[in-house]
């Protein structure tokens, strides 16, 4: 009879830092402020979410991934709840990540403030290139590949790149 | 405060964004330019899925067992509680675009004043919403301004849809006993409070934009009962035929 120690909060959290964002594989889903709770339950664990934006079709992978991620290392079951408050804010991202997708070739979210959200129109002062540093660049839609991107263009390197957009 | 005013309103919500969502739904491919198309399936996508969190709210309050799919592909027009304006066919360029601020302006207002609902999880959606809708009223505005002032021809196009479309905003802003039920519950917003910060936004989007809002008169109404334009059964028949063929298929 094998007698399987039971899981600790901190070695789920471990074994969530090794999944991926499905649509930006160089974070975490809990660096990305997904994950939100982490509850043992006997031999399994209850991971509390929270999307990133509402209508994100990566959402049920990451459940999937999270699911089978924990199963491998013995934790089971599992159950993921969902929650939608506090709203997900890239506020979360810490600095780490904030590196890591820069070095990925997405320009990090600036600081959400209030005040600059309730404009109807947004001044918003150049970011720096992730490519080659340059502050010659221009916002070209807010709009992206992904919900959670803006694409940009930079005129020193003549080259597109994306932004996570503040939310 | 009853549960089916609370189920109606909810319908009222989710299904002004499953409409929208859906029309929007139809540039996917058909953009004026790559970015553009791209804006627009996104916006869809956030208004979807809003719409799949407040449909899912409004079965759980229903408590019959109907979840957000059952209740966007099996329900029938006269079923359906948006507002007239969001199921009007998508038109060219000008009329998505005019459409899509007049109701992210109005949506903005509609979802801050929820965050303070007194139910727990319209609050959540809400302060979800409010963060999406923000972006969606920037860009639309920005587009209302270079349409407005651009050319004479993307002018006069954005002129004629303000106008075509301006007897429909009305209906928004219109409460009834549902309404009055659920925001005395502290639990919805009263619409008719929101129209004069939503007159004031939208006017100064369009000064800028040198369009004319066009005279107060007849508002069209009847959506938020169920009696629709014909164009609602046609949208829903191609939204829901894949579901309604093929009960219960996944892929």
């Amino acid at each position: 009879m094998v007698i399987r120690a039971l899981p600790t909060r901190e070695e789920v959290f471990g074994i969530l830092a090794d999944v991926k964002d499905p649509e930006i594989p160089v974070i975490s889903v809990v660096e990305l402020g997904i994950v939100r709770d982490v509850t043992i339950v006997g031999t399994g664990a209850v991971v509390t979410i929270t999307p990133t934006y509402s209508g994100c079709p990566a959402m049920r992978e990451i459940e999937a991934d999270i699911t089978r991620a924990l199963q491998e290392h013995g934790v089971t079951p599992v159950e993921i709840r969902t929650v939608y408050s506090p709203a997900w804010t890239t506020d979360w991202i810490g600095e780490e990540a904030r590196a890591k997708l820069a070095a990925y070739g997405i320009a990090p979210p600036g600081r959400v403030s209030a005040s600059e959200l309730i404009t109807l129109s947004r001044r918003r002062s150049p970011i720096p290139c992730p490519f080659c540093r340059s502050l010659e660049t221009e916002r070209k839609s807010e709009f992206g590949s992904t919900a959670c991107k803006a694409i940009w263009f930079c005129r020193g390197c003549q080259q597109p790149f994306e932004e996570f957009k503040a939310l | 405060m009853s549960d089916p005013a609370l189920v109606s309103y909810l319908l009222r919500l989710g299904d002004d964004r499953l409409v929208l969502g859906h029309r929007l739904s139809e540039w996917c491919g058909h953009g004026p330019i790559l970015e553009e198309d791209i804006a627009l399936t996104n916006m869809s996508l956030d208004l979807i899925g809003e719409a799949a969190l407040l449909l899912k709210l409004a079965g759980e309050q229903e408590g019959k067992g109907r979840d957000e799919d059952a209740l966007a592909y099996f329900r029938d027009a006269i079923d359906f509680r948006n507002a007239l304006m969001l199921e009007l066919p998508k038109g060219d360029f000008g009329f998505t675009i005019v459409r899509q601020f007049l109701f992210s302006v109005f949506s903005l207002l509609q979802m801050e004043a929820l965050q303070r609902s007194k139910l727990d999880a319209l609050a959540g959606i809400a302060a979800k919403t409010v963060k999406e809708s923000r972006y969606h009223v920037r860009h639309c505005a920005q587009w209302v301004i270079t349409l407005g002032d651009g050319t004479d021809e993307s002018h006069t196009r954005a002129q004629h849809a303000l106008d075509d479309l301006w007897r429909y905003t009305g209906e928004l802003f219109m409460a009834d006993d549902i309404d009055r039920e659920v925001a005395a519950a502290g639990i919805g917003v009263d619409p008719s409070t929101l129209i004069e910060p939503w007159q004031a936004q939208v006017g100064e989007v369009f000064i800028r934009a040198g369009l004319t809002v066009p005279k107060a008169g007849y508002m069209q109404r009847g959506g938020r009962e169920g009696r629709h334009t014909e164009h609602l059964g046609h949208m829903l028949a191609e939204m829901q035929i894949v579901a309604r063929s093929h009960p219960g298929a996944t892929w």
